[in-house]
């Protein structure tokens, strides 16, 4: 009995050696942070690169725009963020700050061996009624109008969402909102909603394995994650009646009008935005911080602004679309606005 | 003298220190339970007890929440593993402790014991990967071709066989509780006075006939205590349902839907619910879920401690 | 008539062995792909790593080890002392208290109790009030996990040692604790000893409870007062998520997860066949 204490309190003290003997060559400073699989490719780049320059792990975990703003409003991590926008009142009465990154897409991914090269052409409308299961096959005739000349195969869809609180569930559920006043009425958009078809998988990264696994699904995913993992997306027709392919391009296009306002603590959509080449379901993602706390808070928009000045290019890499300046200035007054 | 106090004090401290420990367990308990409680309030203040389990609404939008899907799905998914489980976990205790050669035995319980030491997470992983794809692409199509065209039964095999399913689920729980029930059988039936046994050989049974009437009838109470143990182990099962069963919240129409439980609820939407009356609701289905399977779990060892058997 | 009853034996008999053959085909199916997948992923780099941003490949499980390692560590630490004296008090001070009993079946069905509970638990209690996710609290809501199984098995240990050896030890005057520590302990060290390696076989596998308490962490980190990864929540992850190279990953984890456990268990369950053949 003795001999195995001596043995186990002996193992103990190697281990506590080697942790003081880690600790001096890491500045010992873990940022964490918490939300969005929206962004979590770029963010995780980044924090990999700001931990190479300077030392400091930006720790994020991927759980969902809803488990952001969750655990920001529990005060449990340092920074949340999520692809849902908090409303100004929100912002306010949460004691929070809120400020946009980047601005990505969400396109509709699918898994249709029968299409080979030819491009997927969708709408509003068909999308609406797919995820509301009134839609059930792909070769429906309203898919057939949109996509003539493409063989599509009687069988049934997959529709793929989100099980977990999403900010892409948010902006893709405003979309539908936006252009099917059905979707408006019953269902509504946000983080989580209820959804009546299709089968639930826990953040983008769960939606585009499953997508990528299953033939004849069908899901909505942040860019990035489908050109990542090679999974077609689907092209679209926009508020003019156009149909585009996502890309950083329409992204772009999409965002150049939208209202983003540091009063509003730049609460704004970006869906079915008026643009000829505009993509319809594009978003920004945001940063929350907890008021109160602004030595945390100093260190955060520190990894932020090296993230404007440095990152624009990991951003395009992949496929995300870099704040414009304008709106970096803006949200750089923000900051000095709020003491920080 | 003096020492004969200073023991004294010695003893009455450990003893107090051992006291407490074990009043630990009590305290965890009943912390357990009322922190629960505490939790699930506001949502048992909107929806009320029976507002709460009959309503199928889980409409975070709306803020309108009932947990009759999970409740329902945890015990359809509980249900059918238990059916494919317990006969077998039955026959394997019978093989084992009437049939298998001796020498077999202790390495065919071991085996089978480990069924249960496999972590929930591995099963979890193997399910996704290998068996959801085989279950998608030949069992379950086949299922349909054969069984699904028997009238009423057949709509049991309805639907697109996906793989992710409460069939899937249902299968992976049913080989993971099978060791609880196969090794309190098992225990039982060597509990069984040989006199008995010796009885029915006696007057020419053959060895199924003593088992199926002289042995299980004897150990009803501590099989049924092993299919309570098994019954409380595939409630509270997280991991390997989690990963095949797609969090969906409908009541299911077929065996190859998806649908939601309680746990896979609460792993999902956990640390996720941004709105207060969604974190309570959650909590108030964990309130639910402690207070089923801690009833199954007393009475099924209280039924295990009856037949005298560990 | 003998005859169709020959035959419904024969039958009957038979499927039983189907069963077990059942049973025991699951098993090595399970077992087969984790080692068939597992050794495929197990290169050096896989265990000295950190871990890669998702889409770039080379990323280890360092940070995951390390962190599993230290969160059970500290949760045997903290549970294998309260467990053993809970159990000695139900075997010994305790032992014609008829409150025992209760404790002692309670401690039984807590065993069995699902661990997602035990998290949520924790998180309320020790994640909430605090502000942050820890790996402490990870270690507390294992130890919360394994205190019923050891106080269990402690108990059955130390009912195992023949109230003689007792009776001795006080007819020469010595008083209960040393009793307890000199002699019960003595005796019952092996199987004590079992009891926790069960414990801890049991509680490396768990996932659930860690989910909301030691959540997660993308760097590698020996702190217990910041989030820490484990092997199962990154398993969790990779395997939920799409990239071939975090799914390779989950696969190897779980290879070394599996060997660890089911080792253990192998290691436990002989040793308490050794222990009783004396």
């Amino acid at each position: 009995m003795k001999k195995y204490l001596f043995i186990i309190l002996s193992i103990l003290l190697l281990i506590s050696c080697k942790a003081k003997e880690e600790a001096p060559k890491v500045s010992g400073k873990t940022l964490n942070g918490a939300g969005a699989t929206f962004p979590y490719p770029l963010y995780s780049a980044w924090a990999s690169a700001y931990y190479k320059e300077k030392g400091i792990k930006i720790n994020y975990q991927s759980i969902g725009s809803g488990g952001g703003i969750r655990q920001i409003t529990e005060r449990t991590v340092d920074f949340g963020a999520t692809d849902m926008a908090l409303k100004p009142e929100e912002v306010e009465e949460k004691r929070l700050l809120q400020f946009p990154t980047v601005i990505g897409g969400v396109v509709i991914s699918f898994n249709l061996p029968e299409l080979g090269d030819k491009r997927l052409v969708l709408d509003g409308e068909t999308l609406c009624k797919i995820f509301l299961g009134e839609i059930k096959n792909w070769d429906d005739p309203k898919l057939k109008a949109l996509n003539p000349g493409v063989n599509l195969p009687s069988k049934p869809i997959t529709p793929v969402y989100r099980s977990d609180g999403s900010g892409t569930t948010a902006i893709f559920t405003h979309y539908l909102s936006d252009v099917c006043p059905k979707w408006a009425k019953e269902i509504g958009f946000g983080t989580s909603v209820n959804f009546k078809a299709g089968i639930g998988a826990k953040g983008n990264e769960g939606v585009a394995n499953y997508v990528k696994r299953t033939p004849y699904s069908l899901g909505y995913l942040e860019y990035a994650y489908a050109v990542q993992n090679k999974i077609r997306a689907a092209d679209l027709k926009n508020a003019k009646g156009k149909i585009v392919s996502p890309s950083v391009e329409s992204f772009k296009e999409a965002a150049k009008t939208s209202q983003l306002d540091p009063a509003k603590h730049f609460y704004a959509w970006m869906t079915n935005a008026p643009g000829e080449g505009a993509w319809p379901i594009t978003g920004a993602t945001y940063i929350l911080l907890a008021k109160e706390k602004a030595e945390v808070n100093k260190e955060v928009l520190k990894f932020f602004d090296w993230a404007f000045q440095a990152g624009d290019k990991t951003a395009l890499e992949l496929h995300y679309v870099p704040l414009p300046e304008e709106v970096k200035s803006k949200v750089r007054e923000y900051w000095k606005n709020q003491g920080l | 003298m003096a020492t004969f106090k200073r023991e004294y004090l010695f003893n009455s401290l450990f003893l107090a220190i051992t006291a407490l420990s074990s009043f630990l367990v009590i305290a965890l308990l009943l912390g357990i339970f009322l922190v629960l409680l505490k939790e699930s309030l506001p949502a048992f203040q909107r929806f009320g007890f029976l507002g709460f389990i009959l309503s199928s609404s889980w409409d975070p939008v709306k803020e309108n929440f009932g947990g009759a899907i999970p409740l329902f799905g945890t015990l359809v998914t509980s249900f059918f593993a238990l059916i494919l489980a317990i006969p077998i976990a039955l026959g394997i205790a019978i093989f084992i402790t009437e049939v298998a050669p001796k020498s077999l035995r202790e390495p065919i319980g071991m085996a089978i014991e480990l069924l249960a030491a496999i972590p929930s997470i591995i099963y979890g992983m193997w399910g996704l990967f290998t068996l959801a794809p085989i279950q998608s692409k030949y069992i379950e199509p086949f299922l349909q071709k054969t069984l699904g065209s028997l009238p009423y039964f057949g709509k049991l095999f309805s639907g697109t066989p996906l793989g992710i399913d409460i069939f899937t689920a249902s299968l992976i729980l049913s080989i993971m509780i099978i060791p609880f029930t196969a090794s309190v059988a098992r225990d039982a039936f060597q509990l069984v006075p040989p006199v008995l046994k010796e009885s029915a050989y006696g007057v020419g049974a053959t060895k199924w006939e003593v088992i199926k009437d002289v042995v299980i009838p004897y150990c009803k109470l501590g099989i049924l205590g092993g299919i309570g143990l098994s019954l409380g182990r595939a409630l509270g099962e997280t991991m390997a349902v989690a990963f095949v069963l797609g969090n969906l919240n409908q009541f299911p129409s077929s065996l190859f839907s998806a649908t939601a439980t309680v746990t896979v609820k609460l792993a999902n939407e956990f640390t996720e619910a941004d709105k207060d009356i969604h974190l309570a609701s959650l909590f108030y289905l964990a309130l639910l879920l402690f207070i089923m399977s801690f009833t199954i779990l007393a009475i099924a060892k209280y039924f295990i401690q009856r037949t005298g058997t560990k | 008539m003998i005859k169709r009853r020959k035959i419904i034996n024969q039958i009957a008999l038979f499927i039983c062995f189907l069963t077990a053959v059942w049973g025991l085909f699951w098993l090595f199916f399970i077992l087969f792909d984790v080692v068939r997948h597992g050794l495929t992923a197990l290169t050096p780099s896989l265990i000295l790593n950190d871990p890669a941003p998702p889409g770039v490949s080379g990323g280890g499980l360092k940070h995951a080890i390390l962190g599993h390692t230290l969160i059970t560590i500290t949760a045997t630490l903290i549970g294998v002392p309260i467990g053993i004296l809970g159990g000695t008090f139900l075997a010994e001070y305790g032992r014609n208290w008829a409150f025992s009993r209760i404790i002692s079946f309670l401690a039984d069905i807590m065993v069995s109790v699902p661990a997602i509970i035990v998290g949520a638990f924790v998180y309320a209690l020790f994640v909430k009030p605090i502000g942050h996710f820890s790996g402490f609290a990870g270690a507390l809501a294992l130890a919360f996990i394994m205190i019923p199984v050891i106080v269990r098995t402690t108990e059955n240990m130390l009912s195992l040692i023949p109230w003689t050896l007792r009776e001795a030890a006080f007819a020469l005057g010595a008083p209960y604790y040393k009793v307890i520590f000199q002699i019960v302990y003595r005796g019952a060290g092996m199987g004590i000893f079992t009891g926790i390696i069960l414990a801890i076989a049991r509680v490396t596998g768990e996932a659930a409870p860690l989910l909301f308490t030691s959540f997660n962490n993308a760097f590698t980190s020996y702190n217990l007062r910041e989030p820490l990864a484990s092997l199962t929540v990154t398993i969790f992850q990779y395997a939920m998520g799409p990239y071939e190279d975090w799914h390779r990953q989950a696969w190897g984890a779980s290879f070394l997860i599996t060997l660890f456990i089911l080792g253990l268990t192998l290691v436990g369950r002989y040793l308490i066949k050794r222990r009783f053949k004396h």
